[in-house]
């Protein structure tokens, strides 16, 4: 019988997580106490409070690089990064969503519940040294989305595409959990890093470094299964068919939501996984991760431009930001691991600050959401029309916003790693994207409004979130450097100690 | 007595993996997608099995419990999603939602 040794409970690893959860059952039970009532104005606060403490939590462990809970756990910068930017998130996501639910009559507490509850699972999903923990955290924020979703309880559209995303989403965890098992079959284990000792605390890290003779075959082929579980999340063709029905018929909130975490989470754990755990495997995972990356680039730039439906416009843009993003991947470098970070958070700021305005002119019901809903918005709301163009731009990539600086850093970072033809396809789309951005623009600036200008209610939440993000988008692409910085310090993921030899980055 | 060598359960489970991701392809109905996807999780849960016996080690089958509970949540939530469909439609054919296409 071997020796039972307790395992060591530290919980500062997974402080943000608890709060998360904690304030998500207590906002539940002070909803069912309290009752009903025609402003739940305590609601959104409660979420709030709960939000910007995990935040906090987060912030405070910046610098720690430690393996937690028996190593299933990273307490590393990056993962601080992923959940601070996760918070921020969340954070604009209920408050642009409290303004939308109560125009739409839809306001309860479990909407509230459920963000807090896919920003606890996607925080895991950064800081997971474990694959089991990784597949955990994953449904956690999946099973949460599915509902979110579906949360426009008289929409046909919102209950059909919560479907679509619910079945692709499972048959996707499914692909992911067939990577996990094989990965136990290679190795014996499925903690990322392992101990010191690969036979009696393996790890993928510790079996790759210490075995490099060891018979790999199988961890490759798990490999494969892995980049389709988490290719499924971050909408990379060929896996991107639920991504436009989900953005389309999710609550214009929850589909900015989706776009900035779902993705930040998803792409956390590849740079985790890949760029750090698997990095000596890259010659055998490279050119998989390369051939997805340029079919997202030209696919989802490519369809965006025949959409009239601004969520699905915007849902095939968001495809191809996951294509850019992977060039980051690719290059598996610090700047790529840096420059992934920095393109994530303010992609995400971007994205949300564009589904925020298009919730508020979608007006009741979401009934306009077509492009020609756009025409002349300039003319009856000045200030909408110039934040979705800021917003617009920077997703663009156009200079003087966060997101020319997002894409320079990735692409500068491929082209170290010498995938300079990568590279070049990502520029070519890129100019293909702006076409499509371009459209809108026309829309609003140039042509005449339809029928007369009816007047749209804002509230004054979601106009706080999209000064905000306005504001973030302008911010971070004129004084990209503190964010940069961060970045670049977050890159360092949680590494085994110098005496068991190789850094897992190699740059 | 004589027992099966562990490489049989991983061909089975392979099979079963197989099966439910050709199933899950091909079937109409959203209930028979996810029992097909039920057997894909399923398949991954009998070769975490096979492999703690292949390595004497008993995490494997820990592993599987995780899964279970995951399958359990996933099924509560989207069979009520399906549920709500289906009422309003009375149809589970995924083909007869059509309201949203590229």
């Amino acid at each position: 019988m071997p020796e039972f040794t307790p395992p060591q409970v530290q919980l500062a690893g997974v402080a943000p997580e608890i709060t998360l959860l904690v304030s998500a059952l207590i906002l539940l039970i002070v909803d069912t106490l309290i009752g009903e009532r025609p402003n739940r104005w305590f609601l959104p606060v409660m979420a709030t409070a709960g939000l910007v403490l995990a935040g906090a939590f987060a912030a405070s462990t910046w610098g720690d690089n430690e393996l937690q809970l028996s190593g299933a756990i990273a307490l590393d910068g990056f993962a601080s990064f992923v959940k601070i930017s996760l918070a921020v998130f969340g954070l604009l996501t209920v408050w642009v969503g409290r303004d939308y639910l109560v125009r739409d009559a839809l306001e309860d507490s479990e909407f509230y519940a459920l963000v807090l509850l896919a920003v606890a699972g996607m925080m895991l999903m950064a800081a997971a040294a474990d694959l089991i923990i990784m597949f955990l955290a994953l449904e956690t924020f999946s099973i949460a989305l599915y509902v979110l979703v579906a949360f426009k309880s008289g929409s046909l559209t919102s209950q059909e595409s919560a479907m679509k995303y619910f079945l692709l989403g499972a048959f996707s965890s499914a692909f992911f959990l067939l990577g996990i098992a094989l990965t136990y079959g290679a190795v014996g284990s499925t903690a990322l890093y392992g101990g010191r000792d690969p036979v009696s605390e393996p790890g993928i890290a510790s079996f790759l470094s210490t075995s490099p003779t060891a018979n790999t075959g199988l961890l490759v082929l798990a490999t494969g299964f892995l980049i389709i579980g988490l290719g499924f999340k971050i909408a990379a063709v060929p896996f991107h068919a639920w991504t436009p029905d989900a953005y389309q018929g999710a609550p214009s909130p929850i589909t900015g939501f989706m776009a900035a975490g779902t993705k930040f989470a998803a792409f956390a754990a590849i740079l985790r996984l890949f760029d750090a755990t698997l990095f000596s495997l890259r010659a055998e995972w490279r050119p998989l991760v390369i051939a997805i990356a340029v079919a997202t680039m030209i696919i989802g730039s490519v369809l965006a431009v025949v959409q009239d439906d601004i969520k699905r416009l915007l849902a095939y843009s968001s495809i191809a930001h996951a294509g850019f993003i992977l060039t980051a991947v690719i290059a598996a470098n610090d700047r790529g691991v840096s420059g992934a970070l920095f393109y994530l958070a303010t992609y995400g700021l971007a994205v949300l600050g564009a589904f925020a305005v298009v919730s508020v002119v979608s007006g009741q019901d979401e009934a306009r959401v077509r492009l020609a809903g756009y025409k002349g918005l300039f003319f009856d709301h000045p200030a909408l029309a110039v934040a979705l163009t800021l917003f617009l731009l920077s997703l663009a990539g156009v200079p003087v916003t966060a997101g020319f600086f997002g894409k320079l850093v990735v692409f500068g970072a491929a082209v170290q790693a010498s995938y300079s033809w990568v590279v070049a396809i990502g520029v070519i789309t890129s100019a293909i994207a702006a076409f499509f951005y371009l459209k809108i623009m026309v829309r609003m600036y140039l042509e005449e409004s339809e029928g007369e200008s009816s007047p749209l209610p804002i509230g004054r939440l979601a106009a706080g979130v999209i000064a905000i993000t306005a504001v973030a988008t302008i911010g971070f692409g004129v004084v990209p450097g503190p964010l940069l910085r961060a970045a670049e310090d977050a890159t360092m993921f949680f590494q085994p100690a110098p005496e068991t030899g190789q850094a897992p980055l190699g740059g | 007595m004589t027992e099966v060598a562990p490489g049989y359960y991983l061909a089975l489970a392979g099979l079963m993996f197989s099966i439910g991701v050709i199933g899950a392809l091909v079937r109409r109905n959203a209930i028979v997608i996810f029992m097909f996807i039920e057997l894909m999780l399923n398949a991954v849960n009998l070769m975490f099995v096979t492999f703690s016996r292949i390595r004497g080690s008993v995490d494997g089958q820990i592993l599987v419990f995780f899964v279970l509970v995951v399958a359990a949540a996933e099924a509560v939530v989207g069979l009520a999603i399906i549920l709500v469909i289906v009422r309003r439609r009375s149809s589970a054919n995924v083909d007869d939602v059509s309201l949203l296409r590229w």
